[in-house]
């Protein structure tokens, strides 16, 4: 490091920060786009409204930011949460049903009061995760796997297993609207991810997470609440994975209780993964999960705009998945580019000689046994 | 725990009760469930005994509709006893359910030399997850996750649409019926047992059962103890991809099409299964029969909901949760006994 002149450093400085990576393979993937549609980044006026690549990127990735936001903090925590998907479903069925059941389906109250239960329903959602994971000391893929298995029949039950189908022009604003020329659901989401900006960084609660997540014993023992903070993160996931909820269906304008949600949370945590935030817990950047989330969309987006056919969507996909988590594990950097190069980008903070870094990874390299102690 | 404590040489004047020591048994979740399965059959059998209920055929129907998910909850019973997961069960059985109808119908191969290539591609996925799992230290969830996206993509890339089965051959095979007595079970249905015995002996009479439940148990201490941790970790989910194809071959005899949408989601019937049957999902702890249980009382819903004909699809989704709540209630309660 010594050697090293003040440009690379700088640049090694850079390419440490936590959202070099993701931020890259979104401008990548932004770049991939441009020889196939030359106005990619064009944004052009219409009818008042915005509309353009970029904007729809944003639009229909909007429900995915805020799932994956929400999962950020319960995976900071150590937590996974596998019920978003059926959180959405549940949200929207009981959201839609309300407003078909009221003559009115346009009035404002009933439709904020219609959104209000679904809210709730979602918030019970979060309580009863968080009461299981924190209370009942269960593993947070089994606790949150029951709802993942009953949310979507509770759904179904909702709406009696038919599509919904809905005719209200406030409840079509905040999936579909538009609001100053941006669709309205881009406020939202702008609002949700800062105010849990906000709330984590500007406030102890972000540090508060992320020491329940290193170590939730050791947090309760120097008087942090880790009980109240878990249940608190599965709350605020299901709260997110409601709005998600309520977006999707008045996108549509129709509750699905089966195809509502699909897999999101699956998308939500490859979001999260991308987004560089470590599913062992202990440290998160809701930065990155939103720069993750835009990855996945704008994949998705590219894949439609270069001509790949859309069967083989899944499977670009899973190959994007695995060159990711590939790329992020120090153990297949070190085997693959060498020892030195593993170190250096594996080793977190620049205080470390870099000699003495590929010597531990060598080392490591060599007795893969030493590792347990 | 509770064996050293029971030894003569060291008598215990806190000798455990017979309570006690019946709730820190290990196999109480499968008696459970087992007493669960009977409990329900019984209740059916009273409620629908004049709907024909109480035929044999019917309790050897649940083999029959379940052979797959069986095989399939197999499987998925090695990679939890592990401590892992594995996620892409669902689109293995319905990638090789798309395979195989492509190869029979499209390509004209017959049956019996689709099936071992079927079977070897499962096992190589499988082998692939683990050895991606073992060697770059990738959680499973998201290694499994990402075979879950890959095999159905795979399936989706074969064909967009579903491909009919009209060999003769395979309906030959879906039709045949091995005779009881008093009822039949169908090819699948055998073929399930057979794997169910199988499992049961390679993980209570075999060296590499023992290191999966060694692994399971305590990583680190099986890894002290010299146990080959890779190699394991990566049979593991070789048995499972292997498993996953064969469930889907039964799919396929059972169904007679391949479609790119079959068994979405049945990788969460078979966690559920495993966990209904008392399996702990930190691995470790648990039992094959267990599972066969699990898959028992999921089918005996099915069918209950199919006699009670009133009831819809989406109570099998509701009451499969409320189960798997309730059995991950009770381990709970059992393993923080066990501790204390």
């Amino acid at each position: 490091m010594t050697t090293s002149s003040t440009t690379s450093s700088r640049w090694r400085g850079l390419t440490r920060h936590h959202l070099f990576w993701p931020v890259a393979v979104l401008v990548l993937l932004l770049l991939v786009n441009v020889p196939f549609t030359p106005d990619f980044f064009s944004v052009r006026m219409a009818d008042g409204h915005l509309y353009g690549s970029l904007v729809s990127i944003v639009l229909f990735g909007s429900p995915l930011i805020l799932v994956a936001v929400g999962m950020t903090l319960v995976i900071a925590t150590g937590g996974i949460d596998l019920s978003v998907g059926a959180v959405v479903a549940i949200t929207g069925a009981l959201t839609c049903s309300y407003i078909s059941d009221q003559a009115d389906q346009g009035a404002l109250s009933g439709v904020l009061l219609a959104m209000g239960l679904g809210l709730l329903a979602a918030v019970v959602c979060g309580l009863w995760n968080g009461f299981l994971v924190a209370r009942m000391g269960i593993q947070p893929i089994i606790a949150t796997l029951i709802i993942m298995v009953a949310g979507r029949g509770v759904a179904q039950l909702i709406t009696d297993g038919q599509i919904i189908t809905v005719n209200s022009e406030p409840y079509k604003l905040i999936g579909g609207g538009y609001w100053l020329t941006l669709p309205f659901s881009i406020f939202v989401v702008a609002v949700v991810v800062a105010v849990t900006v906000v709330l984590t960084r500007r406030t102890a609660l972000g540090l508060l997470v992320e020491s329940v997540g290193g170590n939730a014993e050791a947090s309760r023992l120097v008087g942090i609440r880790s009980r109240r903070i878990k249940i608190m993160v599965y709350v605020f996931c299901a709260l997110c994975a409601g709005i998600a909820g309520l977006m999707i269906s008045s996108n549509t304008s129709a509750a699905d209780g089966n195809n509502a949600g699909l897999w999101i949370e699956l998308d939500a945590i490859l979001a999260v993964v991308i987004g560089g935030t470590s599913l062992l817990g202990g440290r998160f950047s809701v930065g990155g999960t939103v720069v993750g989330a835009l990855v996945i969309q704008t994949l998705t987006t590219t894949i439609y705009t270069i001509g790949v056919p859309t069967q083989t969507n899944l499977v670009f996909k899973a190959a994007v998945v695995i060159v990711v988590c590939l790329l992020q594990s120090p153990k297949f950097r070190a085997k693959v580019f060498g020892a030195a190069f593993g170190a250096r980008f594996g080793a977190k903070g620049g205080a470390k000689p870099a000699a003495a870094a590929a010597d531990t990874a060598a080392a490591t390299e060599a007795a893969p046994k030493m590792e347990v102690s | 725990m509770s064996a050293t404590t029971q030894t003569p040489t060291t008598p215990d004047t806190r000798t455990p009760s017979r309570a006690a020591r019946l709730l820190g048994d290990r196999r109480l979740p499968v008696m459970a469930t087992a007493l669960l399965f009977l409990l329900m059959y019984v209740g059916a059998l009273g409620r629908y005994q004049y709907y024909g209920f109480a035929e044999p055929q019917v309790f050897l129907n649940l083999f029959i509709d379940n052979g797959y998910l069986l095989v399939a909850a197999v499987g998925v019973t090695f990679v939890i006893l592990s401590g892992g997961i594995d996620l892409s069960v669902g689109s293995m059985i319905g990638f090789t359910t798309m395979f195989t109808a492509w190869l029979v119908e499209r390509q004209g191969l017959p049956i019996v030399v689709v099936i071992p290539m079927a079977l070897a591609v499962g096992a190589f996925g499988g082998f692939l997850m683990g050895y991606v799992i073992h060697n770059f230290e990738i959680q499973p969830f998201i290694v499994t996750l990402a075979g879950l996206f890959l095999f159905r993509g795979l399936c989706l890339v074969i064909s967009k649409e579903s491909i009919s089965i009209g060999d003769s051959t395979v309906s030959t095979m879906a039709q045949a019926q091995v005779s009881l007595g008093m009822g039949f079970l169908s090819i699948g249905a055998v073929v399930a047992l057979v794997v169910l015995a199988v499992a049961f002996y390679v993980l209570h009479y075999t060296r590499f059962g023992r290191r999966v439940y060694a692994i399971g148990g305590n990583e680190q201490s099986a890894m002290l103890m010299g146990l080959p941790q890779g190699g394991t970790k990566i049979a593991v989910y070789t048995v499972s991809g292997f498993c996953s194809a064969l469930a889907g071959l039964l799919f396929t005899l059972y169904i007679q099409s391949g479609d790119p949408l079959h068994a979405t989601g049945m990788e969460l019937d078979a966690i559920a299964a495993v966990v209904i049957g008392g399996t702990l999902l930190t691995g470790g702890s648990g039992y094959v029969l267990g599972t066969l249980f699990g898959v028992l009382v999921l089918g005996l819903i099915k069918s209950v909901i199919q006699f009670e004909g009133t009831l819809s699809s989406w109570w099998t989704k509701i009451a499969t949760g409320v189960l798997l709540c309730a059995f991950i209630l009770i381990q709970r309660f059992m393993t923080t006994r066990k501790k204390t």
